[in-house]
């Protein structure tokens, strides 16, 4: 392998030595490590990760190239890559062209041949940190200094950088079974296609998008997205969902929209140490009891009481899923009079990349929209 | 949900003898399960007839029954101890065909047995094509449109083929109905060889009819293992690629975990299906395994085929990802559901996740087919393979380097140094025919020029595989062309895993040069833990493997540790009974207070569970990555000592090596190893004890061997020095013989002579396993073998106590034992081979290791020998271990105590799997070639039923009455008469050959005349033998050769007679004492019912 040396440097100053991969050059950023073993170009594409420089702990990356179909938005988000053997030849039929040309052209600085699992190791102990990766310095202090120089992912509001400038429409498959608005936090493209799949014409508006421009699509429901950054930050939105929430629409959420849900509901959000990323996460749901394979992209989560219902002024919030690894709540439903009327998920039904056995959620929410449409008629 | 209470015992059915295709990956899955359910609370009771295996140790069961795994010894053992239900998915397909017979008898049912694990139901559906078929075709939601399985079509006219092949596109399989052993199907590239093909197919088919099925040969091969609890929980534990495409049986394949070259879209379709499979199968409680193909040109995916059971990649995949299948099977199949399991590994996290793995597993298959020469070497969907290593990497060049030096055959490993002869044509020819040694044909394609693109038009290998071959061979190239050998192309190449050895090669120096510069620059590999979760959590279990990477993983330990080197992959000749050993080592370790580190690279085996030991060191057995290990021990603290005798040849060769480097060898010393291998210093030995070893001499080239085989007289047993399994052994009668033997033998040289020993006809040869530790020694067993000596030990049959030896002789064979012991200088296992000629006891061979024999003998004798020997080579002596009770407090295995029984070991030989180029099954004589593949024991009260209970356990049951077919060599006919005679006596009516039946019929013996196949005329009145015995007109056959051991020419008459035997399954015996076994055994038939007892109870006795 002829690429350039780079070097990569831990805010807790722990250096690592490899060689450049994608775009020379320098970038900085929050460090999480992610351990699914397909699907980097998901990953790559998600805007949740805006901000964050990804480890993928899969040794072998790029083995399928970059094709047409798999991104989940139109560029790739991360602010840096890390792997530790980039294929040097991409094999696959949908393979349009290489991984690292991909980066290279998109500009995402990267760095091969490293140690992740110590890098991995490291996170999981220590926690989440800042990270610098460079080809323009090979000198570890001199990147520290910049490391640390940059600001912290807590208290960091990204939803802007990454949610659309405009209002477009993905059109419901199939018969028309209702309206929905999805508030894109950084929205995955998967989702609203799995709306749609299910009858729903998926209106998905701006971040900033106010509670009277919502209501001018005539919603049966409105949808919060995933996205980038701490939850905490996201006072507007929070504000329109707890109008949303107070007009009795059905509301879904997924990741962040979990969260902001969270916090509508009086509820207070946390950072967790090393964060929850892969497609291997297991989740009860607390209904049925079932166990279910899920794709995770989360540093932060909800707290709120496992053992019983919390009450609150738009009715009853139970938390539905767990992560039986840790225990961090994955899922909340709010009922009111005993009947469910918004919820939301941690993780990801949209699963891509990931397992589908969660996607009984998109059906859950279009239920709920019909049956309220029924109701209306 | 918590396990089941309505049920209190539980019958678990093993797989029996190691066979090709059904090898000890279910001695770990038994084991597991065992331990599983007794843990639980259960009452365990097991059957299973092989005796080497971990999970027949009378410990792992309440009740552990040594019996045949027939429909009717399992029956008996149901009516005996009355379980509440059966487990039949973790003992491979015979313990699954042997519970759905004893469903389709009635007898679960009259028993009132539950079935768990799978239902009757469930087992039909998954193994069943055509309903297995409709079941795929049933899941049409699914993400990417409806699961499918390859398109055919049934077709009863040529114009109806013709258009099913337009339909489908060319190539297609022609597959006939109804048609016997597969006569008439083939491959049809066009029309032509279509008409011809299926014409021919269409006229054998009784029905006319035959089946035109799309051709996926050359697609990308894939499974995944899926686990299902009662819940409906389903996770997949791992998937798997094939290195080599559709075609190869996966067995047979170079396999690679996880999948490579898919996208995340399509690796959940295959979830999605693999989830839907499971469900509509309606495995409810258990894993099971689902093959996949994929088109390399459009992604189309079908479904090939199910497990509803555990199988050998579910082994493969628990030792890939650290998540115990079995164990886990075990656990759902008694009422527990995924999240009430923890994950051992991590101790925090649930088993009810899929783990994900931050390095890459390889495993390479090992074949045999120098033992079966006359065999087709071509690799086709029929398993061929009797073992397999599997290495880990951080990446895949890395994880092929490993495994590729773990095969235990110098031909393994990539060669980078030596030119090239071949070209690029015939490289790429020989690559495109699946044969073992197919990835080294294709590195030397690409060596010699050939393009990434033309390697994959001829091999369909992905080019992903064959890319990173490229990457291992231009970090050769790089290394051998720099003019220096800098840290960083060293580092390079033991990144993509090239050993000290093959960059020697490459650099022109010595091994020892290349791992002193390493070491002086100090690139040494770390260690990182198996975890099944790529580091998320922190392991508690040290599963580890060697990586060239930053960060070592190794815990430190206060302990003293003991390293135990392990078997390697399973061959012929060193295969699960070593594995024995060493687990037994490890456990009476562990308990007397050491730290046991367990250093193998066979996934199938109980040593590499990753709770077997202390640690476990999922690593090659060669000298460089058991260096490795020890430095990387010894930081972590104190080692005791590393013990290299119990795991066969394999660690035995390193010996020398290991000591000569500095650590320390517990146990019998290498030098001694060597006095007792090497021929001049073991003769010193004899003489200077006074005992006697046939007549013998070295030879360097036929002329020499032709002047001692002279001296000595004919016949003589010539061999390869340095051997294990009797490779290369053959018995010659006459000057044109050895010649043509010296000539066959490639490598005879002054460094690497023949061996030329008198052969000794007629003797009874004796097997002693012998416990020494410098003062006392401890006979574990004296097995008389049923064949003469001449025929490999580890193939025949044997009785322990022996049934015809005196005391006198068993007091000799002790005196001479001791000897042995006391001059090599044995401290622990000891076995010896003596033949007994005329009344003189001669000494055939010692090996001072753990021998194949050991399991049996501790069975048969309720005796832990591996464990004594572990102590012993740490310093506890004989009389410690009598007085603590672990060995008996008098008398030792050579007086066998009051009611012990009479054990009988039987040979499993795999003839029915190794064919000729022309379709004809290789010949099944027994030689001085060790060619089993497993072995069974039968125990009873006397030597008659033992026997038959062997032959039933090995596949070969004895039959009660019918018609007997003799025909005999010469030498033979005189020592035959008796037990044909008992036979006739027993009920059996006899044929015979022409010259047979008039030997007979001058002793009295009224046998019939019938013909040979040669003698046979066209269209003349008469069925030829070969006809009766395709027919199913002959129950036993007993036939001995002519001439020499190495068999006769296929066209000779008892080949013939040989190969029916084996195409119609009649029990066949090719020795006269063989024949004299089986009399008694099917007179203690006759007697009446066949008794079963556990080792439990044999014990009390």
């Amino acid at each position: 392998m002829s690429s350039l040396p780079a070097l990569l440097v831990l805010e807790d100053g722990r250096v690592f030595r490899g060689r450049s991969y994608g775009a020379a050059g320098e970038t900085f950023g929050e460090l999480v490590f992610s351990t699914g073993m397909s699907g980097y170009q998901e990953t790559l594409t998600d805007p949740s990760y805006r901000g964050q420089v990804v480890l993928m702990t899969a040794p072998h990356i790029g083995n399928t190239g970059w094709n047409d179909e798999d991104g989940e938005s139109g560029r790739i988000w991360v602010q840096g890559f890390i792997v530790r053997d980039p294929a040097p030849r991409p094999s696959n039929w949908r393979s349009r062209r290489k991984l690292d040309d991909e980066l290279r052209d998109q500009g995402i600085v990267g760095i091969s041949d490293v140690d992740t699992r110590a890098l991995t190791r490291h996170v999981r102990d220590r926690g989440v940190m800042r990270v610098g990766i460079s080809t323009e310095t090979l000198n570890h202090e001199e990147l520290l200094a910049k490391v640390t120089e940059q600001p912290l992912m807590a208290g960091a509001d990204l939803v802007g950088d990454v949610t659309t400038d405009t209002h477009y429409l993905v059109p419901a498959q199939g018969v028309k079974r209702a309206t929905v608005v999805a508030v894109d936090l950084g929205i995955k493209s998967m989702t609203p296609t799995q709306l749609a799949a299910r009858g729903l014409d998926v209106h998905v508006v701006p971040a900033h998008t106010t509670f009277e421009q919502i209501l001018e699509f005539e919603p049966d429901g409105v949808f919060f997205s995933n996205g980038p950054g701490d939850p905490a930050t996201a006072v507007g939105p929070i504000e329109v969902l707890r109008e949303v929430l107070k007009a009795g629409l059905p509301y879904f959420g997924i990741c962040f929209g979990n969260q902001l849900f969270g916090r509508a509901l009086g509820l207070d959000t946390y950072k967790l140490k090393f964060g929850h990323r892969g497609i291997n996460q297991p989740v009860i749901d607390r209904t049925t009891g079932k166990v279910e394979i899920t794709a995770h992209n989360h540093g932060f989560a909800v707290h709120a009481p496992l053992d019983h219902a919390t009450p609150t002024e738009f009715g009853d919030v139970t938390v539905s899923h767990i992560c039986l690894n840790d225990d961090v709540v994955e899922g909340l439903e709010l009922r009111r009079d005993g009947e469910l009327v918004a919820f939301s998920v941690q993780y990801h039904p949209e699963a891509a990349a990931g397992p589908h056995d969660a996607n009984y959620l998109f059906d859950r929410f279009a239920d709920v929209l019909s049956d309220r449409g029924m109701d209306a008629d | 949900m918590p396990r089941r209470t309505d049920i209190s015992s539980i019958l678990v059915i093993g797989s029996g003898p190691i066979v090709i295709g059904q090898a000890c990956e279910f001695d770990y899955s038994g084991t597991q399960a065992c331990r599983v359910l007794r843990e639980e609370g259960y009452r365990v009771v097991l059957v299973n007839s092989n005796p080497a295996t971990i999970m027949t140790d009378p410990d792992f069961a309440d009740a552990t029954y040594v019996e045949p795994i027939t429909p009717e010894f399992v029956e008996r053992v149901i009516a005996k101890e009355r379980p509440d239900a059966v487990l039949a998915t973790l003992g491979g397909q015979t313990a699954l065909n042997t519970a759905v017979k004893l469903h389709e008898s009635g007898a679960l049912e009259k028993y009132g047995v539950e079935l768990i694990g799978a239902s009757i139901e469930a087992i039909q559906r998954g193994e069943d094509r055509e309903q297995f078929k409709q079941i795929v075709l049933g899941l049409t939601d699914i993400v990417g449109g409806a699961a499918e399985v390859a398109r055919s079509a049934i077709c009863h006219t040529m114009d109806e083929v013709l258009a099913a092949a337009d339909n489908l596109g060319y190539p297609v399989v022609v597959r006939p109905s109804f048609t016997m052993g597969g006569v008439g199907s083939g491959f049809a590239h066009d029309e032509a060889e279509l008409r011809n093909i299926a014409g021919a197919g269409l006229s054998a088919s009784p029905t006319t009819e035959v089946l035109i099925e799309e051709s996926i040969l050359g697609w990308k091969e894939f499974e995944l293992e899926v686990m299902r609890d009662k819940a409906d929980n389903v996770v997949i534990i791992c998937s798997i690629e094939n290195f080599d495409p559709m075609g190869v049986h996966t067995g047979d394949s170079i396999t690679v975990a996880p999948a490579m070259t898919l996208t995340d879209r399509e690796l959940q379709r295959m979830r999605d299906v693999g989830i839907g499979i499971i469900r509509a199968v309606g495995v409810d409680t258990g894993g099971c395994n689902i093959q996949f193909a994929i088109n390399p040109d459009d992604g189309r995916m079908i479904v090939i085929e199910m497990n509803p059971r555990v199988s050998r990649s579910s082994a493969l995949a628990s030792k890939a990802t650290g998540f115990p299948i079995a164990k886990i099977a075990a656990k759902v199949a008694v009422g527990y559901t995924l999240d009430e399991i923890p994950n051992d590994i991590t101790k925090e996290t649930p088993a009810s996740f899929e783990p994900t793995l931050d390095y890459v597993i390889v495993k390479v298959p090992r074949f045999a087919f120098e033992k079966f020469p006359a065999a087709d070497p071509f690799l086709t969907t029929h398993m061929k393979s009797v073992g397999e290593a599997m290495g880990i990497g951080r990446n895949f060049t890395e994880a092929l380097g490993k495994t590729l030096r773990s095969m235990e055959n110098p031909d393994a490993p990539f060669e980078f140094g030596q030119p090239i002869s071949e070209s690029v044509d015939e490289l790429l020819l020989k690559a495109s025919r699946p044969h073992d040694g197919r990835i080294q044909a294709v590195m030397n394609a690409l060596r010699a020029g050939a393009s990434v693109e033309q390697v994959f038009e001829a091999t369909k290998i992905d080019p992903w595989f064959l890319d990173q071959l490229v990457v291992m061979f231009e970090a050769a190239r790089e290394l051998r062309d720099a003019p220096d050998l800098t840290p960083e192309l060293l580092r390079t190449a033991k990144r993509h895993g090239l050993s000290d050895q093959q960059i020697a090669r490459l650099r022109n120096v010595s091994t020892e040069v290349v791992r002193g510069v390493r070491w002086a620059l100090g690139i040494r590999p770390v260690y990182k833990a198996v975890d099944t979760c790529a580091a998320e959590f922190a392991a508690a279990t040290p599963y580890l493997y060697s990586t060239y990477d930053e960060e070592t993983e190794v815990p430190a330990r206060t302990k003293a540790a003991v390293l135990i080197l392990g078997s390697g992959p399973n061959r012929i000749g060193q295969g699960i009974e070593f594995d024995y050993s060493c687990v037994h080592a490890t456990m009476a370790l562990r308990e007397a207070g050491y730290e046991t580190v367990m250093v193998n690279c066979n996934p199938e085996t109980v040593s590499t569970d990753y709770d077997t030991s202390d640690r476990l060191y999922f690593e090659p057995l060669t000298a460089e990555d058991v260096l490795e290990i020890y430095h990387a021990e010894l930081a972590a603290g104190p080692v005791a000592g590393v013990i290299c005798q119990l795991g066969g040849q394999t660690p035995l060769k390193l010996a020398q090596v290991l000591k000569d480097a500095g650590v320390p060898i517990v146990g019998t010393s290498p030098e001694a190893i060597n006095l007792a291998e090497e021929r001049g210093a073991f003769g010193r030995v004899l003489a200077e004890a006074g005992l006697t070893a046939p007549k013998h001499g070295m030879a360097a080239s036929a002329a020499e061997a032709k002047a001692i085989a002279k001296e000595i007289g004919y016949p003589v047993l010539v061999r390869p020095s340095y051997v294990l399994g009797g490779r290369g052994m053959q018995i010659v009668y006459n000057d044109d013989a050895l010649e043509t033997y010296i000539r066959k033998a490639t490598e005879v040289s002054q460094d690497r002579p023949v061996l030329v020993d008198r052969f000794l006809d007629d003797a009874v040869e004796i097997d002693v396993d012998a416990l020494y530790d410098g003062t006392d020694l401890y006979i574990g067993g004296v097995m008389e073998h049923i064949e003469e000596a001449g025929i490999h030990s580890g193939d025949s049959a044997c009785s322990l106590p022996p049934i015809t030896l005196g005391d006198a002789i068993i007091e000799q064979i002790r005196r001479d034992t001791l000897a042995i012991a006391a001059g090599v200088g044995v401290r622990g296992l000891l076995n010896i081979q003596f033949a007994l000629h005329a009344d003189r006891l001669y000494v055939l061979e010692a090996n001072p290791r753990a021998s194949r024999t050991v399991p049996f003998v501790s069975k048969a004798t309720s005796t832990p020998l591996a464990k004594a020997a572990a102590l012993i080579m740490l310093g506890r002596s004989i009389a410690d271990l009598r007085s603590e009770g672990m060995l008996r407090a008098d008398g030792d295995g050579s007086n066998p105590v009051e009611g012990a029984p009479v054990a009988v070991k039987e040979a499993v030989m795999p003839f029915n799997r190794f064919r000729t180029a022309t379709g004809a099954f290789v010949d099944t004589l027994l030689g001085p070639e060790m060619r089993s593949t497993g072995e069974v024991m039968g125990l009873s009260d006397n030597f008659g039923t033992a026997y038959a209970k062997s032959q039933a356990a090995s596949g070969g049951p004895l039959p009660t009455g019918g018609t007997f077919f003799v025909s005999i060599a010469d030498r033979d006919k005189r020592h035959a008469i008796w037990p044909i005679k008992r036979l006739v006596d027993l009920g059996f009516r006899v044929l015979a050959t022409k010259g047979t039946a008039s030997v007979l019929r001058r002793n009295g013996i009224a046998a019939e005349e019938v013909l040979k196949l040669s003698e046979k005329v066209e269209g003349a009145d008469g069925s030829s033998i070969v006809e009766l015995i395709n027919d199913g007109r002959i129950d036993l056959i007993f036939n001995t050769p002519e001439g020499s051991s190495a068999g006769e020419s296929t066209r000779q008459d008892g080949y013939q007679i040989r190969t029916a035997a084996v195409l119609a399954d009649v029990p066949l015996i090719t020795t006269v004492p063989g024949l004299g076994a089986a009399a008694q055994g099917i007179e203690s038939q006759q007697r009446g019912e066949i008794e079963v007892r556990s080792l439990q109870d044999w014990a009390k006795r």
